[in-house]
C-alpha cells in the first residue's frame, strides 16, 4: 500500500453529501460553531435533491383548514403502518416551522393571492383523518427541490462552511463498533485523504440505479450504505423500493405528481379516468403505491396506450396553457425535450418508474445510526449517523408520500446538526486512529483501479440494474423472487472478474463507476433478498402470492447485513408504535383505503 | 516578449478513431475532445463511431454508450440527465449545452464535443469551475435583511414580486453563459460574468432583500460589471432561456438611476 499517502485532516464533525440534508446538517454545524467539513461526490447544486419537483409538504394551512396531526396519521396511514410514530409526529410537528425557515432563507415559494406560500394538493394528502383533500405541499412552481437546494447551498456560504467537492467518499474508518472518520479520493488530484471526527453523518441518497429505469440521477448509487454495510452493520427496510406513477415512457424523468394535485388526470387505451375504480375517493391523488399497481394492473390487462399498449396517458391539456406556463412550467419542457409532447395540446405517455428509497440506514430521529447489539434493537452506534433518503428513520415506512421527503431532509439534517451541537463540544480532543485506519479503502481502491478481469463495470452494472427490474418490480412472487436472489448471486459473483481501464488516479471515472457498483451490489441483495424474505404485501412491497397485510408476524422492520462475499443475514427491529409526547396519539393499524 | 503561439500542452493532435461494428447500419461519427493530465502527452481529437440504431437520443446517451461499451477512459461529469443539475455542460457542435438535453439529431454531420471554451481542463470535457463558482460566491447569493422576520410565519410577497425572480432563480450553474462570453474569456478574473451577475441581480430584485444599495456598491467596477459588452452570448447559449443580458443591462441602469 506504500504508493498510497494519506492527506490527514481533522474535524469536530465530517458531512458526507451534500444534497438537501447534507447541505441542512452541514451549515447549522459551521453555525453552532463545531469545526465541520463537507465531503461530496458533486458540487453541492448537482445533488440529486434538485430534481425534486413537486414540493415540501406542512401543515401552513395557507389555502384552507389544516393540522399537523391530520399530516401525521396521513403519513402514518402512507407508511401502511410500518412507519415509526414517534418519528412521524416530530417530522410533522417541526413541518411549519422548518418551512417557515427556508422563507426566511429567501426560497423563492411561489405565493398565494395574499402574497402567503403556495400550496397545491398532493397524493396521499389529506384534512380532518382521511375526510378531506388537503392543500399543503408548499411549491416553488414545479422547481421546489432546485429553489431548496440552491438556497441550502446559498445558507452555506453565507455561513462560510467548509467544502471537499468532488471527494469521493470510499469507506468508513472504524473501531471496535465505533465510527472515527472516513476515506476519500480528492477526483481532481486523485489524492486519498483521511478524515477524522468525532461524528460522520452519512447524507448520500438512496441507490436508485440499481434498478434499470430510475427517475434517479447517476450519482444515486447509494455510497453512504454501501459503507455501512462494509463496516458490518445493516440495513433496513429495503424491500420497500417506491416506483413513482409518471416516469416518462422510455426516458424515465420524472413528471411531478404535482401535474396529478394541479388537476392531472391518468387515462388508459379507452380513455377512461381508471384511477376512479381502484381509489374510489381519492383518485389520481391516492398514495403512489396505490397508483403505480394500478397502472401496472391496466397495462397487464390489455388497457394500456402506444404501439405495444405498455404504458398509460397522463392528461393535462384541460388545465389551460395558463396554469401550466404558471404551476407546471420545468415539466412542461421535460415533456416536450423527452417525449416530444406539447402539454398543452397532447398527453404524456408515463409509466411506473423507481424513484425512492424508503429503506436505508438504521436511524433514530437524532440521526443516529443504530443497530442491534446483544438482542438490544435501539443500540447507538457511537460516532455514526445517517439522515436523508441514505437514512431510514423510519417516517416513510413501506411508502412515503410525496413532498414528505424534501421535508425528511430539512427536518432531519436539522436536528442532526442540533444533536451534534448539543453532544460534542467544539474543538474537543481526538484519539489517535487505529493503525489500520484506511486500509480497508485503500486496498479496494488498489484492487479495482488495477482490475484486469474480463467483464466491463458497465457490463455487469447492467446485468445488475436487469435483474433488479424484472424481479423486484411493482408487484412481487416468492419464485420471481428466489430466481431474483439466484440470478444476482450469479451476477455478484462476476463482479470479481471487473475490468477497470483506466489506470490514472486523476478523474478516474472508470474507477469511480466500479466503487459505486460495489455500493449499488450490495443494496441490490439486500433488496431483493429482504423481499423474498417479507411474505406479506405492505406499501410498496406488493407480493402476489401473499396479497394481505400481515400485522401479526410482520409489523416489523426487516435488518439485512451483506458480507463481503454477498451472503445476505435477515433478523428484525420491532416498529415504534408509540407516539414521542401526549400532543397526539396513536394511530391505530386499520385497513388502508384511498 | 509577447507570446504568439499557443502553449504546447494546448495543440490539439489527431488522436485514435474506434470504428463501428461492421453490422451497424445508422452510424454517426462523434469527435471528442481528449486531454490526460497524467499522461504527458498534448490533447487529442479521438473519433468514435456509434450505432445509432442502439443509442438514446440525447448526446449525453451517445457520451454514456461510448463510455460503457467503447472506451470507460473517456472521461466527463453527468448526474440528473434531465437538465436541472448542470452537471453536463460542455462545447457540442461550437455551442455551448448541456449533453443531456442536446439531441444527437439536432446536429448536423459529426458531432464535435469539447469542454467549455477557454476554462482550465482538469481532464477531457472536465473543466475546472473553481473561479466559476468563486465568483458565483462573492454575489453574497443569499437574503440579506435589516428588518427582523415574522417570527411564526412567512415574509409576504405578492405574486407579481414572486414572478419576478421566479424565471432567474432557476438558474443551473451550469456556466454555459459565463464560458461563452468574450468579455468573460479575456477577463475572468476581475469580470464577474453573465451567471454571477444574473445571480446579483435575482436578490437585487428580490422584494424581501434590504442590501440593494450594499448590491449596488459591490457591483459599481469597471471589471465586475461593465466589461459586459452587450455581446448578448450568454443570452443565446443559456439552456433554461434564462436572459442574463438583460439582468446585467438593468444592474446597469440601476446604477445610473440612483445617481440622479
Amino acid at each position: 500500500m506504500s504508493a498510497y499517502q494519506f492527506i490527514d485532516h481533522t474535524f469536530d464533525v465530517v458531512v458526507v453529501g451534500a444534497g438537501g440534508a447534507g447541505l441542512r446538517a452541514t451549515f447549522g454545524l459551521a453555525n453552532s460553531g463545531l469545526s465541520t467539513a463537507c465531503i461530496t461526490k458533486v458540487f453541492p447544486t448537482r445533488s440529486h435533491t434538485v430534481a425534486a419537483q413537486g414540493g415540501i409538504s406542512a401543515a401552513l394551512g395557507n389555502m384552507g383548514e389544516d393540522d399537523w396531526r391530520w399530516h401525521m396519521f396521513d403519513t402514518v396511514k402512507g407508511s401502511d403502518w410500518l412507519g415509526d410514530q414517534d418519528a412521524i409526529e416530530f417530522m410533522c410537528k417541526e413541518a411549519p416551522a422548518a418551512i417557515i425557515e427556508l422563507e426566511h432563507y429567501g426560497l423563492p415559494f411561489s405565493r398565494t393571492e395574499d402574497g402567503r406560500i403556495y400550496q397545491r394538493p398532493f397524493g396521499g394528502m389529506t384534512t380532518h383523518y382521511g375526510k378531506g383533500t388537503a392543500q399543503r405541499t408548499c411549491a416553488a412552481a414545479d422547481r421546489t427541490g432546485h429553489a431548496m437546494l440552491h438556497t441550502l447551498y446559498q445558507q452555506a456560504l453565507k455561513n462560510e462552511a467548509q467544502f471537499f467537492i468532488e471527494y469521493f467518499a470510499v469507506d468508513l474508518i472504524m473501531e471496535n463498533g465505533e465510527c472515527r472518520g472516513v476515506v476519500a479520493i480528492d477526483m481532481a488530484e486523485g489524492t486519498i485523504h483521511r478524515f477524522r471526527a468525532h461524528k460522520v453523518i452519512l447524507a448520500t441518497g438512496g441507490y436508485g440505479r440499481a434498478y434499470f429505469s430510475c427517475t434517479s440521477a447517476h450519482t444515486c448509487t447509494g455510497d453512504g450504505g454501501g459503507m455501512v454495510l462494509r463496516a458490518g452493520l445493516p440495513l433496513q427496510d429495503l424491500e420497500f423500493v417506491q416506483f413513482h406513477p409518471t416516469g416518462i415512457y422510455g426516458a424515465g424523468c420524472l413528471i411531478t405528481e404535482g401535474a396529478r394535485g394541479e388537476g392531472g388526470i391518468l387515462r388508459n387505451s379507452k380513455g377512461e379516468a381508471f384511477m376512479e375504480r381502484y381509489a374510489p375517493s381519492a383518485k389520481n391523488l391516492a398514495s403512489r403505491d396505490v397508483v403505480s399497481r394500478a397502472m401496472t394492473i391496466e397495462i397487464r390487462e390489455g388497457r394500456g396506450v402506444g404501439a405495444h399498449q405498455d404504458h398509460i396517458f397522463l392528461h393535462l391539456e384541460h388545465l389551460g396553457a395558463a396554469t401550466l406556463a404558471e404551476r407546471l412550467p420545468g415539466i412542461s419542457e421535460t415533456a416536450k425535450i423527452f417525449a416530444g409532447v406539447d402539454v398543452t395540446k397532447q398527453p404524456i405517455p408515463v409509466l411506473p418508474t423507481v424513484h425512492y428509497n424508503m429503506g436505508g440506514i438504521p436511524a433514530n430521529i437524532h440521526g443516529e445510526v443504530v443497530t442491534i447489539r446483544n438482542g438490544v434493537s435501539d443500540t447507538v452506534v457511537p460516532g455514526l449517523m445517517a439522515v436523508g433518503e441514505a437514512a431510514c428513520v423510519s417516517v416513510h415506512g413501506a411508502n412515503r408520500l410525496g413532498s414528505n421527503s424534501l421535508l425528511d431532509l430539512v427536518v432531519f439534517g436539522r436536528e442532526a446538526a442540533r444533536h451534534c451541537e448539543e453532544t460534542v463540544k467544539p474543538g474537543t480532543r481526538h484519539r489517535p486512529l487505529p493503525a489500520d485506519a484506511g486500509d480497508l479503502a485503500v486496498s479496494r481502491i488498489d484492487r479495482f483501479r488495477n482490475a484486469k478481469g474480463s467483464r466491463k463495470t458497465a457490463e455487469i452494472r447492467l446485468d445488475m440494474q436487469r435483474v433488479m427490474q424484472n424481479h423486484a418490480a411493482v408487484f412481487r412472487t416468492g419464485e420471481s423472487l428466489q430466481e431474483g436472489v439466484k440470478k444476482l448471486d450469479a451476477v455478484y459473483d462476476t463482479f470479481g472478474d471487473v475490468s477497470v481501464a483506466d489506470r490514472g488516479l486523476v478523474w478516474n471515472t472508470d474507477l469511480i463507476e466500479t466503487l459505486e457498483l460495489d455500493n449499488l451490489l450490495g443494496q441490490a441483495l439486500g433488496t431483493m433478498n429482504s423481499a423474498a424474505n417479507r411474505e406479506e404485501s405492505r406499501g410498496a412491497h406488493a407480493r402476489e402470492d401473499f396479497k394481505d397485510r400481515d400485522d401479526v408476524k410482520w409489523m416489523k422492520h426487516t435488518l439485512s447485513w451483506v458480507d463481503e462475499k454477498g451472503d445476505v443475514k435477515i433478523d428484525y427491529r420491532p416498529v415504534h408504535l408509540n407516539t414521542l409526547t401526549n400532543d397526539v396519539e396513536v394511530v391505530p393499524p386499520k385497513a388502508r383505503v384511498y | 516578449m509577447a507570446q504568439f503561439r499557443l502553449p504546447e500542452n494546448s495543440k490539439i493532435r489527431p488522436g485514435k478513431t474506434y470504428k463501428a461494428a461492421a453490422d451497424a447500419k445508422d452510424v454517426r461519427s462523434f469527435r471528442i475532445y481528449r486531454f490526460d493530465p497524467e499522461s504527458g502527452a498534448t490533447p487529442s481529437v479521438d473519433t468514435y463511431e456509434v450505432d445509432m440504431g442502439k443509442c438514446g437520443p440525447m448526446v449525453l446517451d451517445a457520451l454514456i454508450k461510448i463510455k460503457n461499451e467503447i472506451d470507460p477512459t473517456l472521461t466527463f461529469r453527468r448526474s440528473c440527465r434531465e437538465g436541472i443539475c448542470g452537471s453536463c455542460a460542455m462545447n457540442i457542435d461550437g455551442v455551448n449545452t448541456l449533453a443531456c438535453t442536446r439531441a444527437s439529431s439536432e446536429v448536423k454531420g459529426d458531432v464535435k464535443i469539447y469542454p467549455l471554451p477557454h476554462m482550465p481542463v482538469i481532464k477531457d470535457l472536465v473543466p475546472d469551475l473553481t473561479n466559476f463558482y468563486a465568483q458565483y460566491a462573492s454575489v453574497k447569493p443569499w437574503l440579506q435583511t435589516r428588518t427582523p422576520a415574522p417570527p411564526d410565519s412567512e415574509r409576504l410577497q405578492s405574486k407579481e414580486d414572486q414572478e419576478k425572480i421566479d424565471r432567474p432563480s432557476a438558474c443551473i450553474l451550469c456556466a454555459c453563459c459565463s464560458t461563452s462570453c468574450p468579455s468573460y474569456w479575456w477577463n475572468s478574473d476581475r469580470y464577474l460574468g453573465p451567471a454571477a451577475l444574473l445571480a446579483a441581480h435575482r436578490w437585487i430584485i428580490d422584494t424581501r432583500d434590504e442590501a440593494t444599495g450594499e448590491r449596488l456598491d459591490a457591483l459599481e467596477d469597471p471589471f465586475r460589471l461593465y466589461r459586459c459588452h452587450t455581446i448578448m452570448n450568454c443570452a443565446e447559449a443559456c439552456p433554461k432561456d434564462l436572459n442574463p443580458a438583460k439582468a446585467i443591462a438593468d444592474i446597469k441602469k440601476m446604477i445610473a438611476e440612483r445617481q440622479h
